[in-house]
């Protein structure tokens, strides 16, 4: 079964880069994606840029709004995804338990919607 | 007759759910299929008699009520394979004997930590206890829709998150049994001081509760706090009938009529304490039930052995350092050494985080006082108590408390 783990934290949460902890947190990150990939769980994911990066686009009768910054200003922000495969809730829960900002952030996990697949 | 059906329909309900949740790893699927079985049963036996096996009786017919199912509604498909493969398997499954494991599996799925714990404690009582939806939306005072939708939402979540009904490897397994406990000890307190505005007691959940507690003890009977949490059930439970009087105004401890705690009860919770000390450490569940114990082989209030309680309460301040914990540990050492002491640390207490609104510490305050011969104080110790009970039965109680210290009576 298909999961995907949103992983959220504030932005000044955890070690912040050009520090000796962030050098440290890479290994960690480079550990358990390494792990999770060999164990066969891995569809994929990314890290994101901050969200100073982003651009949020609405369209409202027919006319497409564009403004800057994320769709909610909200303490803790996406800041990456790993999308998994593993048999259930529980094996997810573990695999989330793993990820080394779930010490200071948060690990949302949301089951993919499977489409019925077409003829 | 009817009431042997009932007995009968009480054992078999969880046994024949969790083998279907098993079978069919749908718990929806599941429990429909074992209310057509129980339908049939009714109307046959009540005619027939009870079969010499009924639950494998039942499990033939929900199993066949499944294939059904399963063969008008193509979103099942899958699950044909399944049943057909256990129907043919020699394995237990087809003999009709469930494993002690199915159950648990399924208490621990209803109790899972990724379901809201009202979903929780709903879906336990719905699932593992047999009650119908209405039932369970009485006991908690909601309306009978809000109920089903809480049920719906939940079952909704466990189908599409893919939430597990096994029974876990035996490190996360005393996590998991945590929050089965912690939801067995909620439907006891909810049935025993109700915070809805109905009666204090509920008989209906808390005997829910004790049958769950026991339940639980049959199938994990090695762990300490199962134990234990059976121990405290049945125990605080035996003085139901002592706890209000005929006019269903509450009744303290000291006042009871002793003999009318339930002895049978008593000895079933203490010989569960007995299990839990010889299955190890036990903790917070076990200790309250030490407590209890002390209580009930005293004859009398003024036999009660406070030494033993106080030492009880400084394990579990020591354990879990919560201000309600020290303030019953209070109110025990005032007995022991004079109300003068446990009034100074009650109101030491004041300060702590929650303990402002907190009825019961003023409760504990006006008792105090009264002792100590300071009316004036009590009587503003109970108004500021009478101001924070939620419950109108205790309100009512405090009232006629303050009225009685207020002309001196007490």
């Amino acid at each position: 079964m298909r999961y995907m783990l949103l992983l959220y934290s504030a932005e000044d949460a955890g070690p912040q880069p050009g520090t000796d902890e962030f050098a440290a947190e890479m290994e960690e990150w480079f550990t358990y994606t390494n792990e999770i990939t060999e164990a066969g769980h891995m569809l994929g994911g990314e890290p994101l840029q901050p969200t100073g990066t982003a651009t949020t686009v609405r369209v409202r009768d027919g006319e497409t709004l564009t403004t800057d910054g994320p769709f909610a200003e909200t303490k803790e922000v996406l800041g990456g995804f790993y999308m998994i495969d593993v048999p259930d809730l529980d094996a997810a829960r573990e695999w989330a338990a793993k990820i080394p900002s779930a010490p200071y952030g948060s690990v949302e996990i949301r089951p993919i919607m499977e489409l019925p697949t077409g003829p | 007759m009817t009431t042997t059906i009932e007995q009968v329909f009480r054992a078999e309900w969880p046994r024949l759910v969790a083998a279907l949740v098993r079978d069919l790893r749908d718990l929806e699927l599941a429990e429909d299929c074992a209310s057509e079985a129980f339908i049939a049963a009714a109307d046959r036996w009540e005619h027939e008699g009870v079969p010499d096996r009924p639950g494998a009786w039942l499990l033939t017919t929900a199993r066949r009520k499944a294939i059904d199912r399963i063969r008008r509604a193509d979103r099942y498909a899958d699950k044909l394979a399944l049943l057909e493969a256990t129907a043919r398997s020699a394995s237990g499954a087809s003999t009709g004997k469930t494993l002690p494991d199915d159950q648990l599996a399924l208490l621990l799925g209803c109790c899972h930590p990724a379901l809201d714990i009202n979903a929780q404690v709903a879906l336990t009582l719905r699932v593992v206890g047999g009650l119908t939806t209405s039932e369970i939306a009485r006991a908690f005072l909601v309306p009978e829709p809000t109920m089903a939708k809480r049920l719906t939402r939940a079952k909704h979540k466990i189908r599409a998150a893919n939430i597990p009904f096994t029974v876990p490897t035996r490190e996360r397994l005393a996590e998991r049994l945590a929050a089965v406990l912690h939801v067995v000890y909620l439907i006891f307190t909810e049935g025993h001081t109700s915070a809805e505005p109905a009666a204090l007691v509920r008989g209906d959940l808390c005997d829910e509760a004790v049958w769950l507690a026991e339940l639980l003890a049959e199938l994990v009977p090695d762990e300490p706090e199962v134990r234990g949490l059976a121990a405290l059930i049945l125990l605080t439970d035996a003085r139901r009938e002592a706890r209000l009087d005929d006019q269903g105004a509450l009744v303290l401890l000291e006042d009871q009529d002793r003999s009318r705690w339930d002895r049978e009860k008593i000895e079933r919770g203490s010989e569960h304490l007995r299990a839990a000390h010889c299955a190890g450490p036990v903790g917070a569940y076990g200790l309250q039930a030490a407590a209890a114990v002390v209580h009930s082989a005293a004859a009398r209030f003024e036999e009660t052995d406070w030494a033993a309680i106080v030492e009880i309460y400084d394990e579990l301040v020591e354990r879990h350092h919560s201000p309600v914990v020290e303030l019953n540990r209070a109110v025990a050492r005032s007995y022991l050494e004079g109300p003068a002491v446990g009034l100074v640390e009650v109101e030491e207490l004041v300060e702590r985080p929650g303990m402002v609104d907190y009825h019961y510490l003023e409760v504990a305050r006006a008792d105090l006082l009264r002792r100590l011969g300071r009316q004036d104080e009590a009587v503003a110790a109970y108004d500021r108590a009478i101001a924070r009970c939620p419950n109108p039965t205790e309100r009512r109680f405090l009232e006629r408390r303050r009225e009685a210290v207020a002309a001196g009576q007490l």
